[in-house]
């Protein structure tokens, strides 16, 4: 009850609630005492005359009706008890929404473990053929990874197009695995100062740009190789991206950031810090087994594009 | 004193020949062979009606409606309220009396308690008895056909929402899961309860419908009335006697009209919110009336007006053209062929476009502006069906990925598409742009709204 400062409300209602039993129990204790008079009748009025002629028949509750009340007042009070419906009370059975929330995805993953049995004994190379495994995977994607990655998991701006074959940290199986579990985190460090003046950071993004074959400025770029030096620590001296460590490969036209002289002046000094979230406990063991034989078919199957 | 709380006092009523009683049996023969028929009948590889709740199909013959058809079952219910309406403004309650599952299952019940316990008379005679080998075994013996009645009732009301052939190998193999078992047998104890022990109790303080019919009653609608004119003074005489000498009505006060009625009223004492309106007073006083050799009728369907004025039945027929009725029907066939309507147009598919939100747009590498769309295809159709889809609204704007789509029976699937149009020929915003997905070989399709959005 971190939300309140006092537990003022608590026991305004639980108050109400244990005050609305009593006053029932109250109520209908009170009404079977009473017994209306009748006067000189016998006909089954209470006796009671209004405006001459106007009298007040008796029209008796059958007296099953109340049990029914006292079995909601009985069950009022079991449920007061064993569940958590008095002010902060938490309640005998320790019942609580999430709780149960969560025993019921439990029990889901316990009901799908035979289906999922079947495909964690199959590679995910293997599991890729398998158009029900792919189906699964499919929801799967989209469920959880299509909010980033696209529904085509074509990506955008910023997040990895995944159909390509072109991988920053590997494309392998094992490696796609690993980064759906762990998650991965991708860092550009700010490079102004070890480049150079703003001319130099020009003439390196017009290098960059010459290593795929997309159109750039040749002088510039000429002037521009000489500066790569720091870059190369990390993107090899060729800018073909190192995967273990995750660094881009720069050769391929392939521009998760944005391409243009802009885009990479943009990132030589500022930098980039870019991560795909760990999946781990979010999705179960097999879950992310059959994910990634859906991610790795994307681009390795003869019709990628389906 | 009078108590506030009355113990009810048991009904015992008598059986009864006649027209009316002949029509409330062929109600409750027709509503039960349907009730516990339908079920079993097959269409196709599947049960002909059944509400599948886990899978949320509802199969009715040729149809299966989804949860996004959930506007028929309002229509099919303003229908029933206005039938129920418009039954009620003609007849009073004829439902009550005749077609409610309360009367019916009652009607039942008492069939069984009077081949058991035999009729008023000797029922009440048994209950009073001291306790006997004879009691006790014609009690066991009838509580023993209510319930089994009952369970074969609730197991029936199972197999509308869970395939009742199933159902019946799971029963006899004890091998029903817990949730079948429980409704099972709640729906046995409500059917053995309802209709062995609260019976008329049900329809004096539980029933919604019963106290709110008088709002649709007027002084031209048909109810059970004692004819007093008539009656009056009752009296027993002999059979032989002569009326006119007697200086009494026809009533011969035998009583059997109390003893008949299933809710236990006198309907000499007038019209009571008790009255189911099923007529058996009115045949039991027709036999009373044939024996006495006076004219029929005593008690019988008439309206208010009809008895202040002694209307011919002609006249009582003429006030059918009353407004009332009229506005009732008008409105009755408007909805229903509404309702008709509309299920026959109704598309064999449903087709929901979701936009990838978190992708706006990319460019691609042959120089187009692309946007990613989520197809959600409903089959409703029983057979596979293969989709055709399209898109316009914008110049050049064409769908890259695949254009047909197949279908599963009463599946529905998601399908990833593409739609792209040359970079830079349309402003930037977003633009209203149509799917159209037509089913291959039928002329039935969809068009569905989406939006094209290209950045600054």
């Amino acid at each position: 009850m971190s939300d309140f400062t006092s537990n003022f409300w608590s026991i305004f209602v639980a108050g109400i609630a244990i005050f609305g039993v009593l006053y029932c129990a109250f109520l209908l204790w009170f009404s079977a005492q009473v017994k209306v008079a009748a006067h000189d009748t016998d006909d089954g009025t209470t006796g009671h005359v209004w405006d001459g002629d106007l009298r007040e028949m008796n029209n008796p509750l059958p007296r099953w009706w109340l049990w029914l009340f006292i079995i909601t007042m009985v069950f009022a009070v079991v449920y007061g008890v064993a569940y958590p419906g008095l002010g902060s009370y938490a309640g005998k059975l320790g019942w609580t929404s999430k709780g149960q929330y969560e025993a019921e995805v439990a029990k889901a993953n316990q009901d799908l473990e035979p289906l999922y049995a079947a495909f964690n004994a199959q590679a995910p190379e293997q599991l890729s053929q398998d158009p029900k495994a792919m189906a699964v995977g499919e929801r799967l994607f989209m469920n959880n990874c299509a909010q980033c990655h696209g529904s085509d998991a074509r990506g955008s701006k910023g997040f990895p197009n995944l159909t390509d074959g072109d991988w920053l940290h590997g494309g392998t199986p094992d490696k796609i695995k690993e980064t759906i579990t762990k998650g991965r985190i991708g860092q550009m460090p700010p490079m102004a100062a070890a480049v150079g003046t703003p001319d130099d950071i020009r003439n390196l993004s017009h290098y960059v740009l010459s290593l795929s074959g997309s159109p750039h400025d040749s002088v510039r770029a000429a002037l521009g190789k000489s500066k790569f030096g720091p870059c190369a620590a990390c993107h090899g001296p060729d800018g073909k991206g190192i995967q273990a460590i995750g660094s881009a490969n720069l050769t391929d036209k392939i521009w998760l950031h944005g391409w243009g002289e802009e885009a990479i002046t943009a990132m030589i000094n500022n930098g980039k810090i870019n991560q795909m979230p760990a999946q781990e406990g979010r999705l179960t063991e097999s879950q992310i087994h059959v994910l990634t034989a859906y991610v790795w078919g994307l681009s390795n199957k003869p019709a990628a594009t389906k | 004193m009078v108590s506030l709380y009355a113990a009810s006092k048991k009904i015992y009523p008598r059986s009864v020949e006649g027209v009316f009683a002949y029509w409330r049996w062929i109600f409750v023969v027709l509503t039960q062979l349907v009730f516990y028929g339908l079920p079993w009948f097959e269409w196709g590889t599947r049960q002909a009606v059944l509400f599948d709740l886990a899978t949320r199909r509802f199969y009715i013959f040729g149809l299966v409606l989804y949860p996004q058809d959930f506007i028929y079952l309002t229509g099919l219910l303003v229908i029933s309220a206005l039938a129920l309406f418009l039954f009620t403004a003609v007849a009073g309650r004829l439902w009550c009396g005749y077609a409610c599952p309360q009367t019916v299952y009652s009607e039942i019940f008492l069939w069984i308690e009077r081949k058991v316990e035999g009729d008023r008379s000797a029922r009440m005679r048994l209950d009073d008895a001291d306790f006997s080998l004879e009691k006790l075994v014609k009690k066991w013996y009838k509580h023993l056909i209510w319930i089994f009645f009952s369970i074969w009732t609730g197991f029936t009301f199972v197999g509308y929402f869970t395939p009742i052939r199933e159902l019946a190998m799971e029963f006899f193999l004890t091998q029903m899961s817990s949730w079948e078992l429980f409704w099972v047998f709640f729906y046995a104890f409500a059917t053995y309860g309802n209709a062995g022990f609260m019976r008329e109790q049900v329809c004096k303080y539980m029933c919604p419908y019963a106290r709110f019919q008088s709002a649709m009653f007027d002084n031209d609608t048909l109810i059970v009335t004692y004819d007093t004119e008539r009656g009056e003074p009752r009296g027993p005489r002999s059979k032989k006697a002569e009326v006119d000498g007697l200086n009494l009505g026809a009533c011969v006060d035998c009583t059997l009209c109390v003893q008949v009625c299933p809710t236990g009223i006198d309907i000499r004492d007038g019209l009571q919110y008790e009255c189911i309106g099923c007529g058996a007073c009115a045949d039991v006083c027709d036999t009373v009336m044939d024996k006495m050799g006076y004219a029929r009728g005593l008690v019988r369907y008439s309206t208010q007006n009809a008895m202040d004025n002694k209307w011919t039945p002609q006249q009582i027929w003429q006030r059918l053209k009353r407004p009332r009725i009229q506005i009732y029907t008008m409105i009755l066939v408007a909805v229903t062929m509404g309702l008709l309507v509309s299920l026959s147009l109704r598309t064999p598919f449903k087709v929901d476009v979701v936009r990838d939100r978190s992708t706006l747009s990319r460019i691609t590498e042959y120089g187009t502006l692309e946007n990613v769309y989520r197809l959600q295809i409903m089959n409703a159709a029983e057979t596979v069906q293969s989709y055709h889809l399209s898109v316009k609204g914008l110049p050049g704007l064409k769908i890259t990925t695949e254009t047909d789509v197949m279908v599963d029976p009463a599946q529905a699937r998601w399908v990833v598409l593409r739609a792209d149009i040359p970079y830079g020929s349309v402003e930037s915003g977003s633009h209203k742009i149509m799917f159209e997905i037509q089913a291959t070989g039928t002329d039935e399709f969809v068009v569905e709204k989406s939006v094209f959005i290209v950045p600054r």
